[in-house]
């Protein structure tokens, strides 16, 4: 090589790495949360460059609220099989035996039945000092002020007030009893540099990410797919009368609960399409996602909470 | 494109209130397409229902809910946007409470810094502030950007009195690359397009700053550190070391050496999922194979065989203090440096420094936001570069062992003392050390200074006078020496005459001697330092570089350059021995001042003019300074 230049994707894919590997050195029990999205399946790749030739160091945990898109699940099951890691679902099945819905119980308290006490949960069964996540700071503005590694107390909430200084690359993962880890690799990585690294990788995402044509309903503005109408209304299955079929091409630009994700008009069908897409909208990527938009701050409470 | 080729720019913005810093870069990123319109939106219902005009940009970066009920910014965020050539990463730190703590934090990382200031108000006393923890942080590039233009009808002379102020002070500071925009965060002006109504600027923007600075040539290719992070073991036939190479470059077959054994080897290959490297390069991330079985685990460090960095467990740092409870008395704390944690204490605060004047205080203890020099002792030895030549392996974190918190963030300056030279062995030998090696785990002195100190009752110390001959460094010299000895006092004087005739007899006038003279004298020096003297040394030493060596000896509190300053017109008219008259005659070559260079010193502790100022007076001040820095009372 004649330049010692590293184009920014792979400084931002060397960083990740080198988190990854201080986690896996420093900490006794990691555990990489694995959401099925685009931001998990680069996650996974990284892992597997930092720990190449041996296997991953660490299982893959998937918190399923039974809101998932059926995609997601086959997509799950079919990714891990390939790529030999070992998964790990957990569930709050008291709470989705209740028939938990995001419309009788408010947002608020569905996310945090669903995701954020079945993650509390799982972390303390399996006994893990550390998680890794996929957020980025780019993503949502109390996220912009994350640490790499985010110290949570013995009930998993983060203290944005109290935070550790972050110098250098210096991490510091020592904890006191009760207090475990959540470790972001992905923190400086925006929404293109995930397209553009999974162009530049190869790595494989849930078609729901590409446009195709679907018969869709709109319901409170949101473009919900038909084949998942009976999951999004609580207790009833069918849509109202005067709810209209249409068939839009549109694709979901993140992937979360039935209910609260939305799809958006796209043409994109191809990787290439999409990064172009992506690159030119003027909307944010959650924008779809109906949990970030209760209140402003929609986000930070639910991290304050033990969310990631 | 598609990004590809893009490279990587990490910056740091600071300012103080109110100077449109939120607004500054509310509008670098709207400008760049990177504030999406449903942020916008909501910012904007904000702004409404709050009665305010114009939508608050700030709004958008104040990401917690206490900032937004408090109208502040609490800490640090980072912010990404990019432009058809580069990808920025923007550490935006607020201006106010625990600015210490969080400039740091966000310069830490950066390659650049933007101080933002307020054209009506000019420089004041945080524009320098944040001048001193950029030096002290070393960031090479400091692009000053003074706003609000606007509001001073676009006046060049409003912008020419700023930069020429700001100059003179920037001067002082270790940053070699600064820049001055004129623009108007508000309005746009030389933000990413050229301002029309400041025709007089024929700068770049902001924007194109940004875009063209040269980083590339502040990575160090240098010394390859490669500070070993993980093992990776998948079976018996495969032994790898995972790690990302913190400075310079590898390729396979090159000898190495692994720290702390000294054990050498060669690079076997060097493997990545995507296949193996023929050379790799920092920052990469790679795993290294080695052609023998060595036991390597992590913390060590493999570098190159002929290019090692210093090894010692005493160091002196440049400490910030972080969290809100102030230092233990006992000092002991865990460090990590690299990819090693070890035991650590603090054993010396050498002093405060005040971030708005440079000035050094001395204090007992550390406090949130302080900035001091310090001197470290660690229970193992650590592998480390000074902080200006390598980043990397010149930083550390204290960690509290209690609260498992980070407290402070430090800087690597060299080792208290140095360590005796690691010695590469010839063919062979396995090991790189030399097998006396006692130097990496020194036993240190019989009887340590600090008791000679306490029996002498004042402390030891250096004096390096230096300057052109005929300067009075010996006339100087002589009359300290005397009033101290007269206090009671344990001193030694050691000027050319003393060293020339007896220790330093083979040596002539060439830069090599010269250098190897004062080399000689330094380590003189130390050892009646060591033995609790206050030594004075009278030499010529012209170049910096042997005084700075010098200096590296010497604990920073305890050493005093005192440059005696006097024009050469008045040291040739003195010409003591007749010398002048001789270099000028060409009877003597390589004369300072005459036939060879002297090299004005940037930074000494004391300036001595002794063609202004009496010597009673010079020997006061000199005095006044040993007290000041507490060597006796």
């Amino acid at each position: 090589m004649s330049s010692y230049n590293l184009p920014y994707l792979r400084q931002l894919e060397s960083e990740s790495i080198h988190i990854l590997r201080e986690v896996v050195a420093e900490c006794e029990n990691p555990v990489m949360l694995y959401s099925v999205g685009k931001d998990s399946s680069v996650m996974v790749r990284l892992a597997q460059k930092a720990f190449h030739p041996g296997p991953l160091p660490f299982p893959l945990l998937h918190i399923d609220t039974g809101y998932k898109f059926p995609e997601m699940i086959a997509f799950r099951d079919r990714f891990c099989d390939e790529i030999g890691a070992r998964l790990i679902v957990e569930r709050n099945e008291e709470w989705i035996e209740k028939g938990a819905h995001p419309i009788a119980l408010g947002t608020e308290k569905c996310c945090s039945y669903l995701k954020t006490q079945a993650l509390l949960t799982a972390l303390r069964k399996h006994d893990y000092d550390a998680a890794f996540g996929g957020a980025r700071r780019e993503e949502e503005k109390s996220r912009a002020k994350e640490r790499v590694f985010s110290i949570r107390d013995e009930y998993g909430q983060w203290d944005p007030k109290n935070q550790r200084p972050e110098l250098w690359d210096l991490y510091n993962a020592r904890l006191n009893e009760g207090q475990s880890i959540r470790v972001f690799p992905l923190s400086n990585w925006t929404e293109v540099d995930v397209w553009n690294y999974i162009r530049l990788e190869n790595i494989p995402v849930v078609p729901l990410y590409f446009a195709q044509e679907r018969d869709v309903i709109i319901r409170n503005g949101m473009m919900i797919p038909l084949s998942s109408v009976s999951m999004v209304e609580d207790g009833k299955s069918s849509r109202a009368a005067d709810e209209e079929v249409r068939r839009v091409s549109c694709r979901f630009r993140s992937l979360g609960c039935i209910p609260c994700t939305g799809a958006v008009p796209s043409e994109a069908r191809t990787l290439e399409e999409l990064i172009v897409e992506v690159v030119n909208t003027r909307k944010s990527e959650r924008e779809n996602r109906v949990i970030d938009l209760s209140s402003e701050s929609a986000m930070e409470e639910k991290k304050k909470e033990g969310y990631f | 494109m598609d990004g590809r080729e893009k490279s990587l720019l990490r910056f740091v913005t600071t300012g103080s209130v109110d100077d449109g810093k939120s607004t500054l870069i509310g509008r670098l990123l709207y400008e760049t397409k990177s504030i999406f319109e449903d942020q916008f939106a909501a910012v904007e219902t904000t702004s409404k229902k709050r009665g305010q005009q114009d939508v608050d940009l700030s709004l958008l970066l104040d990401g917690l809910s206490a900032e937004r009920e408090q109208g502040i910014t609490i800490d640090v965020a980072y912010r990404y946007f990019e432009s058809p050539y580069r990808k920025f990463i923007i550490a935006d730190t607020p201006g106010h409470e625990q600015y210490t703590r969080n400039t740091v934090t966000g310069a830490s990382t950066a390659e650049l810094a933007i101080i933002l200031i307020d054209a009506r108000k000019g420089v004041l006393t945080q524009s320098r502030r944040h001048g001193i923890l950029l030096s002290l942080l070393q960031i090479p590039h400091l692009v000053v950007a003074v706003n609000k233009m606007d509001l001073v009808e676009y006046d060049e002379h409003v912008f020419r009195d700023i930069v020429e102020v700001y100059q003179e002070f920037s001067g002082k500071l270790d940053i070699h690359d600064i820049s001055f925009i004129p623009v108007s965060a508000l309005k746009g002006d030389n933000v990413t397009t050229k301002s029309e109504a400041m025709p007089w600027y024929e700068g770049s923007t902001l924007l194109h700053a940004l875009e063209t600075v040269h980083v590339a040539a502040d990575r160090n290719l240098l010394d390859f550190r490669f500070p070993v992070q993980h093992v990776i073991r998948p079976h018996l036939d495969f032994r790898g070391y995972a790690g990302r190479i913190a400075s310079g470059t590898i390729r396979e077959r090159e000898e190495i050496v692994v720290l702390p054994s000294g054990k050498t080897s060669k690079i076997f290959s060097i493997e990545t999922y995507d296949g193996s490297l023929d050379e790799a390069f920092a920052p990469q991330s790679v795993v290294l194979t080695l052609d023998d079985e060595l036991d390597i685990s992590r913390g060590d460090m493999i570098v190159r065989k002929h290019n090692l960095p210093q090894v010692g467990n005493e160091l002196e740092a440049i400490l910030c203090w972080m969290d809100e409870g102030a230092m233990r008395a006992d000092g002991q704390y865990l460090l990590k440096h690299t990819t090693q944690t070890v035991k650590a204490f603090v054993r010396n605060v050498s002093y405060r420094i005040d971030v708005n004047t440079l000035h050094r205080e001395a204090v007992e203890t550390l406090r949130l936001n302080d900035i001091a020099r310090v001197e470290i002792h660690t229970a193992s030895p650590l592998f480390f570069d000074s902080y200006r030549n390598n980043h990397s392996t010149g930083s550390f974190i204290l960690i509290d062992p209690h609260t498992s918190n980070t407290v402070a963030g430090g800087m690597i300056r060299g080792a208290v003392r140095t360590v005796a030279d690691l010695i590469v062995s010839s063919e062979g030998g396995t090991s790189a050390l030399r097998k006396t090696s006692s130097n990496v785990v020194w036993s240190g002195w019989n009887i340590p200074r600090q008791q000679r100190e306490k029996k002498n009752g004042h402390r030891a110390a250096v004096l390096w006078l230096t300057g052109l001959s005929g300067s009075g460094k010996s006339t100087l010299a002589q009359a300290v020496e005397m009033r101290l000895f007269e206090q009671g006092c344990q001193t030694m004087l050691l000027d050319g005459d003393t060293i020339r005739h007896g220790l330093c007899g083979d040596l002539g006038f060439s830069e090599r001697d010269r250098s190897e003279n004062i080399r000689r004298v330094g380590e003189t020096a130390k050892l009646f330092f060591e033995a609790g003297h206050i030594v004075l040394c009278a030499f010529i030493s012209p170049f910096a570089e042997d005084r700075s060596f010098v200096r590296s000896l010497i604990p920073a509190d305890q050493f005093f350059e005192i440059y005696t300053k006097c024009r050469l017109e008045v040291c040739k008219q003195r010409d003591p021995k007749g010398l002048y008259k001789k270099a000028e005659a060409g009877e003597i070559e390589n004369f300072t001042g005459i036939s060879s260079p002297y090299e004005v010193p940037q930074h000494p502790e004391i300036t001595a003019a002794t063609d202004e100022q009496p010597p009673e007076r010079l020997v006061e001040r000199i005095l006044g300074a040993l007290r000041e820095g507490r060597i006796f009372s």
